[in-house]
Parts: structure tokens; sequence; C-alpha cells
């Protein structure tokens, strides 16, 4: 099967993320999104520990030690930017105030249930972070993420097996083999990646896929 | 006269006995009172419980009060950073107590508890294992988890200027939990990097006001001195 690599899957998420949007990109993956955007639309990047516009990376020697996005990266603060408290910063999540957010997950589910925080593992202290507030918050939820594990078992179910991170919370899912839509009926496929057949990606999804429209 | 000004960390810190609620500022490694939690573990109370979104990387901030069996529980959103291996270790030999709380909800029970409210409802969380237990209530068809006020004994948070009635400035990102926190403790201790005459910081640049701070006390390169 032909298969997306890293920076495939988020130059075609970056192709989804309009002129003019308010975006939250997650830890990993997603972060990457924001170098595939096309220069001619204008995005403003939000970062859950309270910054609005942020930019690339400093050059060496010109990091500010409490300038970090939720990765703990060093950033900038593009023109325009501005700062903000905690409080202030999931306001903007739960109050609907920002158009798109792009999470990684492990497992996603049919109905849209997002399973991204936690394993069945207990030995280790688990960490949620701001997860849960920007599924519930965001007025598009993106998943970005592999199509199967490294074991090569299905992520997108019927019923997600690990806990979830929200309930019918995400709105499509970018994986390195097709992009879905969650819709009433069911997980719908808007596009297959060149060379795949909707027979070989439904063999390694654990749910029933609806065929990309005619 | 009002002057919230402290000559030490040392004697800022007194204030915090065993057993007491401590929060701390402080995001990844942005905007943390470092030489505040330094002074607090010389300082050495007991059975604290600990309010902050992480807990400290390697031997540094909170993870040396781990170390040091200070902690009795810990309150975070996420304690996985890289290198978190005090969290971690406590965890696993089961010497603390821990609660999870997704950090939008963390900082909503602090701000609430810094405002005068009891709870609130948020939709976070609703459907997940982090709502297990707690009174939900669908709003207007959609599902919300009540819940409640955080409060501290003590706050511990970081400042940019600082002036004796407590006002306050932040550098950039580095602000995150310090003014809710600010607001949610019954004593509000602030490091800050300059202390500035009364007047001279802009009211426009104010963050927090210094209603909600009792104490301001300037680094004074704690971290690099030796315990």
């Amino acid at each position: 099967m032909q298969r997306l690599d890293t920076e495939g899957m988020a130059r075609r998420v970056a192709q989804d993320i309009p002129d003019g949007a308010y975006v939250n990109l997650g830890i990993g993956m997603p972060t990457q999104v924001a170098n595939y955007v096309s220069g001619d639309r204008h995005v403003i990047y939000h970062s859950e520990n309270g910054i609005l516009g942020v930019g690339p990376a400093p050059a060496p020697g010109e990091e500010n030690p409490d300038l970090i996005n939720a990765g703990k990266q060093f950033v900038t603060l593009l023109p325009g930017g501005c700062y903000f408290d905690n409080a202030d910063s999931f306001a903007m999540m739960r109050g609907g105030h920002l158009d798109i957010a792009v999470l990684g997950a492990f497992q996603v589910s049919s109905t849209g249930d997002l399973a991204s925080w936690a394993t069945n593992d207990l030995s280790e202290p688990p960490a949620v972070g701001g997860a849960m507030d920007l599924a519930v918050g965001a007025r598009r939820l993106y998943v970005l993420m592999k199509h199967c594990t490294r074991d090569g078992e299905p992520k997108i179910l019927t019923e997600c097996e690990y806990p979830l991170t929200g309930k019918g919370v995400v709105d499509r899912i970018y994986t390195d083999l097709a992009v879905l839509e969650v819709t009433p009926r069911g997980l719908q496929v808007l596009e297959l990646v060149a060379g795949n057949t909707l027979a070989e990606v439904q063999a390694v999804t654990g749910t029933r896929l609806l065929p990309p429209p005619a | 006269m009002i002057n919230k000004v402290c000559s030490s960390m040392a004697e800022a810190i007194s204030v915090v006995k065993d057993g007491d609620v401590v929060m701390i500022g402080g995001f990844g490694s942005s905007g943390i009172p470092l030489e505040l939690i330094e002074a607090l573990r010389r300082h050495g109370p007991k059975d604290l419980t600990i309010i902050s979104n992480n807990a400290g990387v390697a031997e540094e901030g909170i993870a040396s009060l781990l170390r040091d069996g200070m902690v009795r529980k810990v309150v975070c959103s996420f304690p996985r950073s890289r290198g978190s291996v005090w969290l971690q270790r406590r965890f696993r030999e089961g010497s603390i107590e821990f609660e999870l709380v997704p950090q939008g909800t963390l900082g909503e029970r602090i701000r609430a508890a810094g405002a005068g409210l009891a709870a609130f409802y948020t939709p976070t969380a609703y459907g997940t294992r982090l709502a297990e237990g707690k009174e939900t209530r669908l709003f207007n068809g959609r599902g919300y988890v009540m819940e409640t006020a955080l409060h501290a004994d003590v706050a511990l948070i970081r400042g940019e200027k600082g002036d004796a009635w407590g006002n306050l400035t932040y550098n950039t990102a580095g602000r995150n939990f310090n003014p809710s926190m600010a607001m949610a403790a019954r004593i509000t201790i602030a490091e800050v990097k300059q202390i500035v005459e009364v007047g001279d910081l802009d009211p426009e640049s104010v963050v927090t006001p210094g209603i909600f701070v009792d104490t301001v006390v300037l680094q004074e390169g704690l971290i690099n001195a030796t315990a």
C-alpha cells in the first residue's frame, strides 16, 4: 500500500487550514503542520500556555527561557501576537473561540470518540494536560495519526479500547492512508492516498468505512 | 504605609507549615518560582499538598520536594514531562496521593477559588474516566461535569517586576498559572526579577493587582548557591 510519510501527512492537513483561522496544534506530529501552511494564508496559532501568534523557533542564542510552546520547545511571538494567563487560554478553548485543533491519537471510534491520553497501563502516573479541553472546545477537531499501530493493529475502531479523551468530539481523521470524515451515518472516506483501494484501507480499519463520494 | 517587600527568601517562605496546601506557578520550564521552591525545600515542612501544572523534572523544582519526602499529595495535569523521575518513583512506590486534573479544569478550579465561586460545570472530561464519581448534568442537551473550587494555604508565584504594593508584571508566557494562583491562596508570595518604586509600573501593564499579593521578594541567586 502507498503510505504518506510524516511530512506528507502534515502537508495534507495544512491544505485544509483556511486563511484567517485560529488554530491549536497538538504536541508531536501536529506541530509540524505549521511548516506547510501556504504563506499566502494568515493563520494565528494558539498555544495552551498562553500565547496567540506563535512564531517559529528562535535563532540559537535568542531564546527567551519563558517563551515556550505546549511541547516545551522555545518559540517566538509574531507581530500582533499576545500573552494571557491559563484561565483565559482555556476559556478560548472551551468557549468555542478556536476554529481548529489538530491532535494526535491512540485510537478514534466510528462515532468520533477520541482516546489520546492514556493506555491501560496503570504503572505510570497518567498525564492529560490540555487535550480534554481542546477536544470539547475547538469548533473543528482534526486527528492526525498513523492508520495503524507499529504492530499493524488498527487505530480506527467501532469502539475505543483505551480511556477516552472526549466522546463524539472528532470531526476528521488524517492518516498515512486516507482522509476520513466522522458523519452521523459513520466514517466517510473523503480521500484515499493515491494508489490505494477502498478494500485495502478497509482491511486495516477496525470499523466499516463508507465509500468516497462519487 | 504598605510595604509587601520581604528582604529574604528564607523569611518569606517561613509562613509555610506542615500539612499546608501549596500552589506553585509555572508551565513546563516557564514562569516557575524556582528560588521560592528552593527556599521551601530548605525550610523543610512535611506532608505538603502541591498543586501545579507539572511535577518537576530531574532534581529541579517540585521534583526536589518529592525527592526530599516533603510531599503527601500532588494535584496536577501533566506529570510526565521527560525526566519527571521523582514523581514516577513516588507514584510507583505508592508513597504519595495523586490527583490528575485536565489542565483547563485545574486552572478554572483555581480561578473559581480566587473569585469566590464554590463550583462550576465544565464540558471537559464529560463521558471520560476523569469524570467518574462526579456530579454531571445536561444543559441544552450537552453534558457537563461539576468541578469544585481549589483553594490553597500558600501560593508561590513568579513575576517579572513587582512593587511594594504587590503589583506584578510577567515575562511573556511565564504568566501561565501565576495570576490565578495569586488569587486562590490565603497567602501569596511572589518571586520577582526586579523590584520597582510604587508608581513606576505602567498601570495598563499590571497583570496581577497588588490586592492578590501578600509578599514580594527579589530573586537572590539561591538556585546556583550551594544548599
